[in-house]
C-alpha cells in the first residue's frame, strides 16, 4: 500500500485529532500540559464556577517561575500580589492532585527548561502551556505551542483544545556555522529575514545540516524563538542526539518501554516528497553574530553591520521611526561600541548549561565592566547545580559576577529584575518589545557570547574579537 | 466564562494606525499578578496611556475624547508576542467587542474568539479606507455584521467581507464557548486517551 508522503508535523498532529469539526477546528488531544502561576489561576476559577474536575491530573505539571524572585528564595515573597499568585498555584495543584514544583523545590525552574531536563518532554507528544515559548519543546519532535487561559481551562477539564491545523513551512539551513556563531544567532538571523510576522499561520520544521549538528540545548533555543516570527511553533525531527539526551532522565521511559518508544520515535521524520506550504533555504556562511536594534525581534542585524535605513527596514516608515526613536538609535548607525548598562543571561531561550558555558568562555580571565549591572540567572536549579559542578561559578565570581537563583527574571520583568527607563540592556531572552524588561527599558537581543562580550567591555562588542 | 452574543455591531471606532502592537503594550507584565479576571481594562495600553506618575498622556488616542466606540482599528500584526489572554481580557473589559486589522497574531486571535471579541481581518486597502473615514469624521460609524460576515463604512457604504469558520461563528452568535462543547464529548475523549501512547 503506497501512502501519501507526510511531514513530521502531519504525523504527530493527525494522530492527536479526536474529532474533526466541519469548517471548524480539530478537537486536539494534549499529552502534556505545563502550568505556571500567572496564566492558570483564572482557569482554575473557571473550573470551580462550572463545577468541573480536572480530567487527567497526571498529564499536567506545574512549576512557579514567571513571578518569582531570583534572590533570597528561601524567604517569604515580598510582593503580596506575587505571593498570592504563588499560593494560588500551590492550593489549586494540591486540590486537584497535580504535580507542583514550587519555589524552593530542587526541580523548580522555568517551565520550558524543567520539562525537557526531567524527561517529561518526549518526541511525538503534543504539549501546551499558557506561555507562548512552549514552542521550545518542539526541539524533541513534539508539537508544542502556547495557549491562552481559556484553553488552559479546556485542557484541565477535557485534556483537549480546539485548534485549526496550521499551514506548514520548512526552513533549511545548510553549511557550517563560523566561529562564535551560536544557535541564537541562527534564529535571530532567520527572524530578521522573515520578519516578526513572517511565519504567522504556519508551523515550522527546521531542517538541514546546521540543525542536525546542533545540540539539544541549541535546538531548544531555535524552536523557542519560532513564535517571534509569528509561527505557532517549531519542530525538529528527533535523532540520535535527541535519544541520547532523553535516555536516563527521571521521567523518561525505561527498559521495555524505552525500546518501544524508541522504535516509534524513529518513524518521526518527514517523508521524502512530502509537501510544505512554504519553504526557505539559508546558508550558514551568511550568518554573523546577531543583535537587535529595534522593538521587535525581526529588527536584527549582523553585529558588524549598520542599522538599515527606513526604506529597507520593513513595515511602515512611521512604525520603523517610532521604534528607532524609542531605542535612541538612528538609521545607518553602527551598533559596535554602543554603551551597555545591563546584561541579562538567562530565560527559557538561553538559560541552559551550554549558554553559561559560552558566557564563561568569554569572561574567563577578564573582569566585568564597572558600570554594567549583570543578571546571571540559570533556567533551573539543575542548571544552577551544573554551573557550580563545572567550575563556571568560580570563573564568574573571579570576573566579578554574581549568580542568581532560577526563574524568568528580566525576561518579562514581573519580579524586581527590571531595567530602568532609558537604560540599555543586552539580553539573551526573546523579546525586545517596548518596556518588556521594565517601563522604558531598551533591549538588544543577542547570544550568550555577545552578552558576555558586552558584560566585560561595557559596550556592544563582536565576541569573535575576544575569542582565541 | 460566558460572554454576550455577537450579532451586528454598529459603532464608532478608535483608530490606532500602529503596526506590530504586541501584547506587552496591550497589558504590561507587571499587571498580570491578579488571580481573578477583574479590572484589566484600567491597565489597557498602560504605558502608552499614562505617564509614570499615572497622569494621562494627552497625545494617546484613548485619552482623546473625540474618539470612542466598541471597535478598535489597528495596524497590521496586532497582538503579537505573549500568549497572555489578559491582553484580550483588557480589551474586552475596556469596552471593545471587535478589533479590526489587516493581520492578527495567531494566539491573540484564538484568545479573542474564546472570550467573545470578534477579530476582523480586512485587506490593507480597506484598512486604509477605514482610517481615512475616521480621520475625516471621528464619529464615522462602522457596521460589523457577523452573520453576513461583512464590515461596512456607513458614511460611504463601502463594504468588505471577512472570514471566520462556521464553528466559531456559531459560538459567537450564540454566546457558546468551547468548554461546553468539549464537556459534551467527554466519553469520546476518554476512549481516545485509552489508546494514547503517553
Ligand atoms: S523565560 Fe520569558 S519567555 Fe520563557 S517562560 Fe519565562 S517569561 Fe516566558
Amino acid at each position: 500500500m503506497s501512502q501519501v508522503p507526510a511531514t513530521l508535523f502531519d504525523k504527530v498532529w493527525d494522530s492527536h485529532v479526536v474529532r474533526k469539526i466541519e469548517d471548524g477546528p480539530d478537537v486536539f488531544f494534549i499529552d502534556r500540559h505545563f502550568i505556571h502561576e500567572v496564566t492558570s489561576p483564572v482557569a482554575f476559577l473557571g473550573l470551580e464556577n462550572r463545577g468541573v474536575k480536572v480530567m487527567f491530573p497526571g498529564k499536567t505539571f506545574a512549576t512557579a517561575d514567571h513571578n518569582t524572585p531570583t534572590i533570597n528564595q528561601h524567604l517569604p515573597v515580598q510582593d503580596p500580589l506575587s505571593a498570592n499568585q504563588l499560593k494560588a498555584l500551590e492550593t489549586n495543584t494540591a486540590k486537584y492532585g497535580i504535580s507542583h514544583w514550587g519555589l524552593g523545590n530542587p526541580k523548580n525552574g522555568i517551565v520550558h527548561v524543567v520539562g525537557p531536563e526531567n524527561g517529561i518532554t518526549l518526541p511525538g507528544m503534543t504539549i501546551v502551556c499558557g506561555d507562548s515559548h512552549t514552542s521550545t519543546h518542539g526541539a524533541f519532535g513534539a508539537i508544542a505551542f502556547g495557549i491562552g487561559t481559556s484553553e488552559v481551562e479546556m485542557v484541565l477539564s477535557s485534556q483537549c483544545i480546539m485548534q485549526p491545523k496550521p499551514k506548514k513551512m520548512r526552513i533549511n539551513v545548510n553549511g557550517r556555522l563560523g566561529k562564535g556563531i551560536t544557535p541564537k544567532d541562527v534564529t535571530l538571523y532567520i527572524i530578521s529575514q522573515l520578519t516578526a510576522a513572517g511565519a504567522t499561520g504556519y508551523f515550522v520544521e527546521y531542517a538541514g545540516e546546521v540543525f542536525e549538528n546542533m545540540s539539544m540545548e541549541g535546538r531548544m533555543t531555535v524552536c523557542n524563538m519560532s513564535i517571534e516570527m509569528g509561527a505557532r511553533g517549531g519542530i525538529i525531527a528527533p535523532d540520535e542526539t535527541t535519544f541520547a539526551y532523553i535516555k536516563g532522565r527521571e521521567k523518561a521511559p525505561q527498559g521495555a518501554a524505552w525500546d518501544k518508544a524508541l522504535a516509534y520515535w524513529k518513524t518521526l521524520k518527514t517523508d521524502e516528497g512530502a509537501a510544505f506550504d512554504k519553504e526557505y533555504h539559508f546558508n550558514a556562511a551568511d550568518i554573523e553574530p546577531m543583535i537587535t536594534y529595534g522593538t521587535n525581534p525581526g529588527m536584527g542585524m549582523g553585529i558588524t553591520g549598520h542599522i538599515p535605513a527606513a526604506e529597507n527596514g520593513g513595515g511602515s516608515k512611521a512604525s520603523y521611526e517610532k521604534s528607532l526613536e524609542y531605542m535612541g538609535f538612528a538609521e545607518e548607525e553602527s551598533m559596535i561600541g554602543k554603551k551597555v548598562d545591563y546584561v541579562f543571561i538567562g530565560s527559557c531561550t538561553n538559560g541552559r548549561i551550554e549558554d553559561f558555558r559560552a558566557f564563561a568562555q568569554i569572561v574567563k580571565g577578564r573582569k566585568k565592566a564597572e558600570h554594567v549591572t549583570a543578571w546571571i540567572v540559570p533556567g533551573s536549579h539543575i542548571v544552577e547545580q551544573q554551573i557550580k559542578d563545572e567550575g563556571i561559578l568560580d570563573i564568574l565570581t573571579e570576573a566579578g559576577f554574581q549568580l542568581r537563583q532560577p526563574g524568568c527574571s528580566a525576561c518579562l520583568a514581573m519580579n524586581d529584575d527590571k531595567v530602568p527607563a532609558g537604560k540599555y540592556a543586552v539580553s539573551t531572552s526573546n523579546r525586545n518589545f517596548e518596556g518588556r524588561q521594565g517601563p522604558g527599558s531598551r533591549t538588544m537581543l543577542a547570544s550568550p557570547l555577545v552578552a558576555a562580550a558586552a558584560a566585560v567591555t561595557g559596550v556592544v562588542t563582536d565576541p569573535r574579537t575576544l575569542m582565541a | 466564562m460566558a460572554y454576550d452574543k455577537f450579532t451586528v455591531l454598529k459603532s464608532t471606532a478608535v483608530p490606532m494606525p500602529i503596526e506590530n502592537v504586541d501584547t506587552d503594550q496591550i497589558i504590561p507584565a507587571r499587571f498580570l499578578k491578579a488571580t481573578e479576571r477583574k479590572g484589566f481594562g484600567d491597565n489597557l495600553f498602560r504605558d502608552w496611556r499614562f505617564n509614570n506618575d499615572d497622569t494621562p498622556k494627552q497625545d494617546f488616542v484613548l485619552n482623546n475624547p473625540i474618539y470612542s466606540g466598541k471597535i478598535l482599528v489597528a495596524g497590521k500584526n496586532f497582538g503579537s508576542g505573549s500568549s497572555r489572554e489578559h491582553a484580550a481580557w483588557a480589551i474586552y473589559d475596556y469596552g471593545f467587542r471587535c478589533v479590526v486589522s489587516s493581520f492578527f497574531a495567531d494566539i491573540f486571535k484564538n484568545n479573542s474568539l474564546n472570550i467573545g471579541i470578534l477579530p476582523v481581518t480586512v485587506t490593507p486597502a480597506f484598512l486604509d479606507k477605514i482610517f481615512t473615514a475616521i480621520e475625516a469624521d471621528p464619529k464615522a460609524e462602522l457596521t460589523v455584521d457577523l452573520d453576513k460576515q461583512s464590515i461596512t463604512i456607513d458614511a460611504t457604504g463601502e463594504s468588505e467581507s471577512f472570514d471566520i469558520n462556521s464553528y466559531k461563528k456559531h459560538n459567537l452568535m450564540n454566546g457558546f464557548d468551547d468548554i461546553d462543547y468539549l464537556q459534551a464529548m467527554k466519553e469520546e475523549i476518554a476512549a481516545f486517551a485509552e489508546k494514547s501512547l503517553y
